[in-house]
């Protein structure tokens, strides 16, 4: 097998196993450590289809910022000192049927796809960031987004001080 | 350039080792008596009452939040930046336009009172 | 190729040569492999000489000698100290969060050893030149607040999870000038890749320092907060909050964080000289790539010392004072900045490289002084605080019952 079929095999093993820790902990707060696992593990995936850039804000991002918000929105709480409860619910097997049935659908519809021997385009990294520069900021590429993706951030830091400041 | 990135995996699991390294090596070298006197939480040599949890302020949050929005910001202007030669003097208007966007938000954030540390 | 004048190709040209005939990923996995354990044992070992030049040189600067016994000079005085931390009891406060408590200070000195795999230590070599690597240093940098609000929360300590926080709160307000202040190299060069900025400071006017005076002060005041050195270091002090964060750390774990934040000081210095001052460029050093290692230490060496010195001068800021410095000071000037070399270098595409330079230093000394001129103003319009020269109670004797009786 080819290396990096073995590493991808790895690091989505990595990602799957975190995210399934991430459900099953009862302690919240290191639900959320391995949350952080597996945005690691999906910027591995990241590298090896050869987005670095994307890698790389991932883990600033994620990583760097909203793992650390998601761990402060859950000390704010008291139930991260509390005992969680049991954890599972009692008709659990209607969700399991449902997630089975979506699992094979998947798999069915993808098992027809022609794209799994296609081989990467060749691209050359130098140009990688460059070209997505271009493309955020041309008006025939992404610059109404780009824009409307400011007022969005504006946005989202002017409600969350609205919401969450109180003024005493 | 998947090579690039190789160093920087074998670095990832290599730099795991370096510091797991000399803290076996302290459980090995060190004695081991525990004592519940020693593993007592510090509290300048006052015994604890009480949990140990503090009220968390919402200041911190604030704070995160508003880094989370600057960052954002940033990463996205990383590619704006690298592309520099290629854009005419629209694209650098239109990212000046971005800037002030989100300098409109820290304006409102500042004047609100939501950077103070009360 | 001459082992002298490049002994880190010559090696590894050798290597490949030995292993010539395995099958194709293996050469370069184990050639990357070594270069990974020089790098970081480099790093590692350049901890144990900075406690030492640390130690001499705030000593110097209170007046005094510092380590002299150990050994000659106090050198091996590191070397006591780490075998004092090693033999150490290894406790763990009960009702700590046992894997977390055990993860944090490995994550702490990974996420700064992890940085100086894309540092270039001189012409070509390099860990590696990845093309975002700018942003890969900030985003392994940004793991270090994590290992701190693991440390922390882990602990079972109210102390330290006040200490974290906080530790968490100056840390990441003080990462948002440092990542505007980082974009303008990027902008200035082109090109995320550290060893793309580097290579376009190449005349001495050319340095990114000339070129960017305020995006150097802002980027090394935001690095020096980011570390957690004084005269931001309120979080560690041991009469502020005994110790903050690693109250409950001793032994070696301790020794881990403590390199950790040593090492990630001499990371900022050797990312400033990087940055801004042409990392290992000077005269000669392309044609003798060892003479660039030189230059490399010895700028990252003045920063360094520019640091002690700051730490030795400066009283330790107020945790509000800090965090408004950042939020109403840093921010906007950062921004302020960015916007006017965005729009100069667009401006000036094409000119001469000192004429560039001194347009866009005039413009940073010229903003730098509107900004002064905005805080002084709003600071006579705040209600200062008045000294109202009140007539003070003066002791006077009583009046004499002699001259009442008389009159």
């Amino acid at each position: 097998m080819d290396p990096i079929q073995i590493i991808f095999i790895v690091v989505a093993l990595v990602v799957l196993a975190a995210a399934v820790m991430v459900v099953t902990t009862p302690n919240l707060v290191r639900a959320a450590l391995w949350l952080v696992l597996a945005l690691f593990g999906t910027a591995g995936a990241y590298v090896l289809l050869n987005a670095g850039f994307i890698a790389v804000a991932q883990v600033v991002i994620y990583i760097g910022a909203i793992s650390i918000l998601m761990i402060f929105a859950v000390m704010l709480t008291r139930r991260v000192m509390t005992d969680s409860g049991p954890q599972t619910h009692q008709t659990w097997w209607l969700p399991a049927l449902l997630s089975a049935a979506l699992f094979a659908g998947l798999v069915w519809m993808l098992s027809g796809w022609s794209g799994f021997e296609a081989s990467m385009p060749a691209y050359s990294d130098a140009n990688q960031v460059v070209e997505l520069g271009v493309a955020l900021v041309s008006p025939e590429g992404f610059l109404i987004p780009f824009e409307v993706a400011s007022v969005l951030l504006s946005a989202a830091l002017i409600g969350a001080i609205y919401v969450a400041w109180d003024r005493d | 350039m998947l090579d690039n990135w190789l160093f920087v995996g074998i670095f990832v699991l290599i730099g795991a080792v370096f510091p797991i390294a000399p803290i076996l090596m302290g459980k090995f070298l060190g004695p081991n008596k525990p004592n519940p006197i020693k593993a007592d939480t510090y509290e300048c040599g006052m015994e604890t009452v009480g949990e140990s949890w503090i009220q968390f302020k919402v200041q911190y949050y604030i704070f995160a939040l508003a880094f989370l929005i600057f960052d954002v910001e940033v990463v996205f202007l990383f590619p704006w930046a690298v592309a520099f030669d290629q854009l005419g003097i629209f694209a650098v208007v239109s990212g000046i336009t971005f800037i002030i966007i989100l300098v409109d938000a820290l304006v409102y954030a500042w004047r609100k009172g939501a950077l103070e540390w009360a | 190729m001459d082992f002298l004048t490049n002994p880190v190709d010559a090696i590894r040209e050798w290597l490949l040569g030995l292993m010539a005939n395995m099958p194709a990923p293996w050469p370069d996995v184990i050639v990357n492999l070594l270069g990974v354990v020089v790098v970081a044992s480099f790093g590692l070992g350049l901890v144990i000489i900075l406690v030492w030049v640390e130690r001499k040189v705030a000593a110097r600067f209170q007046d005094r000698f510092g380590p002299n016994r150990v050994g000659p000079y106090g050198l091996f005085q590191t070397v006591a100290d780490i075998l004092k931390l090693f033999t150490k009891e290894d406790t763990t406060p009960d009702n700590a969060d046992k894997p977390v408590y055990n993860l944090a200070p490995i994550l702490s000195l990974f996420s700064v050893l992890l940085i100086w795999a894309v540092i270039p230590f001189s012409k070509d070599w390099l860990g590696t030149d990845l093309n975002v690597g700018v942003l890969y240093i900030v985003a392994v940098g940004s793991l270090g607040a994590l290992a701190v609000l693991m440390a922390g929360w882990s602990s079972n300590n109210k102390f330290a999870l006040l200490g974290a926080f906080r530790t968490v709160a100056q840390l990441v307000s003080y990462e948002v000038p440092l990542v505007i202040s980082i974009l303008i190299p990027v902008l200035l060069a082109r090109s995320m890749g550290v060893h793309a900025i580097v290579d376009a400071q190449d005349t001495f006017f050319g340095m990114f320092f000339f070129m960017a005076p305020i995006a150097a002060v802002i980027f090394f005041i935001s690095s020096i907060a980011e570390v957690g050195r004084t005269p931001f270091d309120l979080l560690e002090a041991e009469s502020e909050i005994v110790a903050g964060f690693h109250i409950e750390y001793s032994g070696a774990k301790f020794a881990m964080i403590f390199a950790g934040e040593f090492l990630h000081a001499f990371t900022i210095a050797v990312l400033t000289a990087t940055l801004f001052f042409g990392g290992w460029r000077g005269p000669g050093a392309e044609a003798y790539p060892i003479l660039g290692w030189v230059y490399f230490m010895a700028k990252s060496l003045g920063v360094y010392l520019i640091v002690s010195w700051i730490r030795s001068t400066l009283p330790r800021i107020r945790i509000d004072h800090m965090l408004s410095f950042n939020w109403k000071y840093l921010t906007p000037l950062a921004l302020a900045t960015l916007i006017v070399t965005a729009l100069l270098t667009k401006i000036l595409e094409g000119q001469a490289v000192w004429y560039q330079s001194l347009v866009m230093f005039l413009s940073n000394v010229v903003l730098f002084l509107i900004a002064n001129e905005i805080v002084k103003w709003r600071e006579s319009k705040k209600p200062g605080r008045q000294v109202v020269g009140q007539p003070r109670p003066v002791a006077r004797p009583p009046a004499e019952p002699a001259a009442e009786a008389e009159a």
